[in-house]
């Protein structure tokens, strides 16, 4: 596996001022899913190594069922894992109490199901909830927060809107907003493109760019996207069958063979005037025939 | 939005209690022996200024020793099993869970009546019995429920109903152990009654214990809000979640046990009054269990005036008035959430 921490000056001129300071470090991580967990057969996420900085984005890509989620269970610190350590500024995530893990990590998950309507507003306050106190009566510090957050994601017109009201791409916007109310080192995202029209992937993508650059944050997204996330990541770490079979650069990971033996399917991989890859699924020749 | 501020929360509140201290004056009034008015607030401001031996004693019989202890039993009551109802819903993530539906408080009332028969005299023990008969339910419940790992609405709904006929076989059963008095007692006490004010501890301690489970349900309230969204999005957002989950599985299971053990199984309260309250004032739960805590009392007190009126000098059990009421907004809430 090539050490991603090389990884820095051709994606991103605007981060080649200074080294960035290294903020999550994942060493050899393992996870193995008790059969008590999931009735599913029993899935075990190999020793994985990943390490991202400051104002990076890092892609997580894989097929079905290639330890994608579980990974970021372990970023997360939903999971701890059984070997290894995955911290973050030196913390390990698993030992961190639940509101000190909210104020350093936010996690997007790609259903927010709802018992009870709420409004917009109402549920991007939510984000400040591990910074309160017992009852949470949101101060005014809190309500500056949420609309800044709502305006970050360009969602301040749904404000007053119901929850279950808004549109997919709105609700994913609102969602994204929840998150970075809580203004955290660490930015997770689970297939946030998943229902998502290409217009919609692609702003969300460069908002998550200008996040990062803006703000800081290290984020991490999950997707199937391997194009979209060729052109936005700064780092791809590529899985297979619980295995991390590669990290680094897209240009680095992005190899034909390599792909194709992990998708199963005829891809051909460009290298685009910007240097980053591009890939196109073929159809093999015995379907074009027919 | 309005956000939720300490001055809005005290502001609902107060009106609230303004309501239950309205309903409570006339339900002293009510009843066979009717009593005017200013005879009521001459008394009360009596016993208000600590001379309370200077009240004719007909009224003081009626109003003080009849009357006024089954309302406080019914506030009792009325706020502990519509704070177990929210608590239950929240924990559950089941709009429709309420501790009768759920089949908790026939858990309760069959340990009640198992400590009845072993300890043959109202103690302590019953309250106490009362309690493991919810706790022990409500987990068998929650396991039950469960398919491949998750909590599922309707397999819940259905585990409780059928766990509420089980237990009620059981209870049928012992009850073949006891005399003929004490059954017919027994049986007007299950359906839910307000009558036997003779409780097994004093009000006092009651109240106490109330306000403890509640005001422990109460500190989870900003927590229970996110877990309405999934344990995993709570515990991401900073919810211990394990932690909230046992508080309010224990303090839920105590609030209907301490309300079976001195008034039966009253049902529906708990799944009424959480949806009255969310529908005035929101699903936000630092503002729902409060108001939830004072609708169920002014519900419960109202459905007792009612109960002890309609067909006087006969009496209903409050149970059957809540019933009424109750069973079909439960229908109704559970067809839309189907459609």
């Amino acid at each position: 596996m090539s050490n991603a921490t090389l990884n820095t000056s051709a994606a991103s001129p605007a981060r080649s001022a200074a080294p960035a300071e290294l903020r999550l470090s994942v060493e050899q991580a393992s996870y193995s899913y008790s059969a008590a967990d999931r009735p599913a057969p029993l899935f075990t996420l190999e020793a994985t190594s990943l390490h991202a900085h400051r104002k990076e984005l890092v892609a997580i890509v894989g097929p079905n069922a290639s330890g994608k989620s579980t990974l970021l269970r372990l970023l997360s610190g939903a999971l701890r894992p059984l070997s290894g350590r995955v911290q973050l500024d030196g913390f390990e995530v698993g030992a961190l109490d639940p509101r000190t893990r909210a104020r350093r990590i936010a996690v997007v998950q790609q259903e927010s199901p709802l018992l009870f309507p709420v409004r917009v507003d109402e549920f991007v306050l939510q984000g400040r909830h591990p910074y309160g106190q017992t009852l949470r009566f949101e101060t005014a510090e809190d309500f500056a927060i949420a609309e800044q957050s709502l305006a970050q994601v360009g969602a301040t017109h749904l404000r007053g809107r119901w929850m279950h009201r808004i549109s997919g791409g709105e609700k994913q916007k609102v969602v994204l907003a929840r998150a970075l109310a809580q203004q955290p080192l660490l930015l997770l995202l689970d297939e946030p493109t998943l229902h998502l029209d290409i217009g919609a992937q692609v702003e969300l993508l460069q908002q998550l760019r200008a996040l990062a650059q803006s703000h800081g944050y290290t984020i991490v997204v999950v997707t199937h996207e391997l194009n979209l996330a060729a052109e936005f990541a700064d780092q791809v770490a590529l899985l297979h069958r619980g295995k991390c079979l590669r990290s680094g650069t897209p240009a680095e990971v992005y190899r034909r063979d390599l792909l194709e033996q992990v998708f199963g399917a005829s891809l051909e991989v460009e290298t685009r005037p910007s240097g980053r890859p591009h890939v196109t699924p073929l159809a093999r020749r015995e379907d074009l025939r027919s | 939005m309005k956000p939720l501020t300490p001055k809005r929360l005290a502001w609902i509140c107060g009106s609230l209690a303004v309501v239950l201290l309205s309903v409570v004056v006339i339900s002293l009034r009510v009843g066979a022996v009717p009593i005017s008015v200013i005879d009521l607030i001459v008394s009360l401001g009596r016993v208000a200024i600590g001379r309370s031996d200077q009240l004719p004693s007909e009224y003081s019989l009626i109003v003080f020793d009849i009357r006024l202890p089954r309302i406080l039993l019914g506030i009792l009551v009325g706020a502990a099993l519509s704070v177990a109802g929210t608590g239950y819903q929240a924990l559950l993530r089941n709009p429709l869970a309420d501790p009768y539906v759920l089949g908790v408080s026939s858990g309760a009332a069959l340990g009640a009546i198992i400590s009845l028969i072993v300890a043959s005299r109202a103690s302590i023990a019953m309250p106490l019995a009362a309690f493991a008969g919810a706790l022990a339910t409500t987990a068998v419940v929650y396991f039950l429920g469960r398919r491949g790992g998750q909590i599922d609405t309707h397999t819940l709904l259905l585990v409780g109903i059928i766990t509420a006929s089980f237990l009620s076989a059981g209870i049928m059963f012992l009850m073949t152990t006891l005399s003929g008095g004490e059954q017919r007692g027994i049986t007007f006490w299950l359906m839910g009654d307000l009558t036997s004010t003779k409780t097994p501890v004093g009000l006092g301690v009651l109240f106490t214990v109330l306000l403890i489970a509640i005001g422990a349900i109460y500190s989870t309230a900003a927590d229970l809000n996110l877990l309405l969204s999934g344990e995993q999005e709570a515990m991401h957002l900073g919810v211990d979640v394990p932690r909230v989950k046992l508080v309010v599985y224990v303090s839920a299971s105590l609030l209907t046990g301490l309300a079976v053990s001195v008034s039966g199984a009253i049902g529906y309260v708990g799944l009424l009054v959480p949806h009255v309250m969310r529908l005035l004032f929101g699903a936000d739960h630092r503002l729902l269990i409060p108001t939830t805590a004072l609708g169920g009392a002014i519900i419960i007190v109202i459905a007792d005036m009612l109960a002890r009126t309609i067909v006087a000098p006969t009496e209903l059990p409050v149970g059957a008035m809540t019933a009424l009421a109750g069973a079909p907004v439960f229908i109704y809430l559970l067809r839309r959430r189907l459609q």
